[in-house]
């Protein structure tokens, strides 16, 4: 029963671009020395790190030497957190719907959440109210696109209102879902500390970067020879910086052409379900029908009457990889702390299915979907249990 | 669909599906966020499960009914111990989990059986199908699996239950399963060694200290929390040594006394029961009980007028809240609860 794969899990992990494949092998090829090292082999691998380094930091919009390579954004956003805790002292405050990448490191040294809007952005007003309520605040982390709902967070006024209420406190974005979509140098113009991931934007897992904006100290999580400005010890990988500079620089290069391509297959996949499963379906982050705050490439839906898991084992069989909300370590679907912040309703939420889209999505990918997910969703429906 | 715990029973019975023709599928049921040591939930048990099923060249999948179990299994175990009660979790999780959850779940997605690594057999007797013990008479499981609702046996597999334990890891090792020699899981999955029942339960349920009295009222010592006795019990009383053995026969929560007799005192002519099923027809003479998941079974008639097994020759007390199973010929006739 399975043909083609139809891939609409993008948010998780993006297929990797050819150029970025290329560059890493090259890369990987033509550089078997230790860039730290002092002959010639070692600086022309210094140099191919240097380069991947402009490159990040050009598509970016910072400067080269505030680019930490990072094994990816989880590293980077512990490195945010608790470097700046490690750091300063104090506490940190994020919102309630961060990543655990965020949320585990922030609620385990004692942090403060405020909470989500019924739309997935960050509830501003909670902000202000945990901030004035908290003394010393450290770091302030606000992601900048929501990985469950691809609800985008207003970073400037965010910043604005974190200035205003803890002007000592570090800005932290974890934009992790957000280069792909949005112009990161504006957006997060105003953060000290960001985080990106090159598994998301078609380079490889187990890399990604932490720019931290010149002049701040953080304690490094890793020590040991001093690589990255004494910021993360490690020799150094060459082929991953290369390749994931070259994952930034196309996804930056095409993101125009891309982002309304994709929006437009986003839009036809959410209004052909919309037809074919009428109230059954509910946008998560769109309650009054207002998808502008979403990123172009997230589908995420609530289906009534259905378990994801039983959805999800469905469409796999068909061929259609997609997810619900996150995973734990041994598979399983554990229920959203991100829904549960907006305040969906559980027995709603139990049926959040999110379909994401990347570069190498097609019409033929919504066409499939359109088939596939209604089927299933009445077969569930039918039998009256997940 | 193949229920796969992670140990070699299912292991064994997935193989032997596959070997017999059957497009299997594997799932583990994640039921319990919490610490574990073994048993259905621990993550270890997860990776082997996913490994066995890939080397056997099936799918694997977790199904999470964490919120079912804690409904179903967690929260009633905690109540049961609040109310003076002996539960057994691993039956409500056969019972509500296994085979209502899993198989509902596995009819909707369009599997025609559901096979598990149980040790026990589905008969047919011509008056429908029925539940037998399995061949290895010191691994039976039927005991807690009475709970099957019969309409469902024809849809369930256990292939290990013609089997003895050692052919089952006879087969294992043939194979090359990593999960071959692995230990079996005893205990309750919820309830590590390192914290134990005790804290377990403290953190759920109020514990309570009780009197400990002898058979003519007397106090002769105490208990830190009285829903953590049993029936039968004899350590951790608070009395004094040089005498008999002495052995709890009554547990009253309301009044906070636990009873204490000699070990003749333990030996009852009758059990009373609280909920009784036959699974076809009334058995009016003897039938062969068994109130513990490994315990021996002994003769007795089943009273449902009075609510009562009345046992040939008299038999220790039953913890209230434990299944009291009925066989004949090794089948499973009927089954229910024990109470005070």
């Amino acid at each position: 029963m399975e043909g083609d794969e139809i891939y609409l899990d993008h948010a998780a992990s993006s297929p990797m671009r050819s150029e970025s494949r290329d560059a890493w092998l090259a890369a990987a090829t033509a550089h078997h020395a230790n860039p730290t090292g002092a002959h010639r082999a070692s600086r022309d691998a210094r140099r191919a790190l240097d380069d991947a380094r402009d490159a990040v930091a050009g598509a970016v919009g910072c400067r080269p030497s505030e680019v930490v390579f990072t094994s990816g954004g989880s590293e980077a956003d512990n490195f945010a957190v608790r470097g700046a805790l490690a750091a300063r002292g104090g506490i940190a405050i994020c919102s309630a719907g961060e990543h655990h990448a965020v949320l585990e490191p922030v609620e385990h040294a004692g942090g403060l959440t405020f909470g989500l809007r019924p739309d997935g952005t960050p509830d501003l007003d909670d902000l202000v109210a945990v901030l004035d309520g908290a003394d010393d605040v450290t770091i302030v982390s606000v992601m900048a696109v929501n990985n469950e709902t691809g609800a985008i967070s207003p970073l400037s006024e965010i910043a604005r209102v974190a200035r205003e209420h803890a002007p000592d406190a570090l800005l932290h974005t974890d934009a992790v879902q957000a280069v792909q979509w949005l112009d990161l140098a504006g957006v997060a113009a105003d953060f000290d500390l960001v985080s990106i991931t090159g598994h998301k934007i078609g380079g490889p897992t187990g890399t990604g970067a932490l720019i931290i904006r010149d002049g701040i100290e953080l304690a490094p999580l890793i020590l040991g020879g001093g690589q990255e400005r004494g910021r993360r010890a490690g020799t150094p990988d060459v082929a991953g910086a290369a390749a994931f500079a070259t994952a930034v620089v196309d996804t930056v290069r095409d993101r125009g052409v891309d982002v309304e391509r994709i929006r437009r297959l986003r839009d036809s996949l959410i209004d052909g379900l919309g037809d074919r499963l009428g109230d059954r379906v509910l946008v998560t982050a769109a309650p009054g029908g207002d998808r502008d705050h979403i990123v172009a490439g997230i589908a995420h839906i609530c289906l009534r009457d259905v378990e994801a898991e039983a959805l999800l084992f469905l469409l796999d069989s068909h061929g259609l990889r997609a997810s619900a909300a996150s995973s734990c370590s041994a598979g399983a679907q554990e229920p959203s702390h991100v829904l549960a912040s907006m305040g969906v309703a559980h027995e709603l939420a139990v049926g959040s299915l999110r379909l994401s889209m990347g570069p190498s999505s097609t019409e033929a990918d919504v066409a499939a979907a359109l088939e596939i997910i209604p089927a299933a969703v009445e077969r569930l429906t039918r039998f009256g249990d997940g | 669909m193949v229920a796969m715990s992670g140990g070699v029973d299912s292991s064994v019975a997935a193989a032997l599906l596959m070997e017999a023709g059957h497009e299997v599928v594997a799932v583990t049921m994640k039921l319990w966020g919490g610490e574990s040591d073994t048993g259905c939930c621990a993550v270890s048990d997860v990776d082997d499960a996913r490994r066995v099923a890939d080397q056997l060249g099936i799918e694997h999948h977790v199904f999470n009914f964490g919120d079912d179990f804690e409904r179903r299994v967690v929260a009633p175990y905690a109540a049961d111990h609040a109310a003076g009660r002996t539960p057994n979790p691993c039956i409500e999780c056969n019972r509500y989990l296994k085979f209502d959850r899993l198989l509902r779940r596995a009819e909707v997605l369009g599997f025609d059986r559901l096979a598990t690594g149980h040790h026990a057999r589905v008969v047919d007797t011509g008056a429908g199908p029925r539940l037998a013990r399995g061949a290895d008479p010191g691994k039976d499981q039927s005991y807690v699996l009475h709970v099957i609702d019969p309409h469902v046996l024809s849809r369930l597999m256990f292939p290990v239950g013609t089997m003895t334990k050692a052919e089952v890891r006879a087969v294992a090792a043939g194979l090359g399963l990593r999960t071959a020699s692995k230990p079996e899981s005893q205990d309750v999955c919820f309830i590590t060694n390192r914290h134990g029942r005790r804290a377990f339960l403290g953190d759920r349920i109020p514990l309570r200290p009780a009197r400990v009295v002898d058979g003519a009222g007397h106090r002769i010592g105490s208990v830190e929390a009285i829903e953590l006795v049993t029936i039968g019990q004899r350590r951790g009383l608070g009395l004094a040594g040089g005498t008999d053995p002495r052995y709890v026969i009554g547990i009253d929560p309301g009044a906070a006394v636990v009873t204490v007799g000699p070990r003749t005192s333990l030996d009852t002519p009758a059990t009373r029961l609280e909920s009784w099923r036959w699974v076809g027809d009334r058995v009016g003479g003897e039938v062969e009980v068994q109130c513990s998941a490994h315990g021996v079974s002994a003769a007795a008639r089943i009273d449902t007028d009075t609510m009562t097994v009345v046992w040939l020759a008299p038999h220790r007390m039953i913890a209230a809240g434990q299944s009291v199973v009925a066989y004949v010929d090794d089948m499973v006739v009927g089954g229910g609860l024990a109470g005070r």
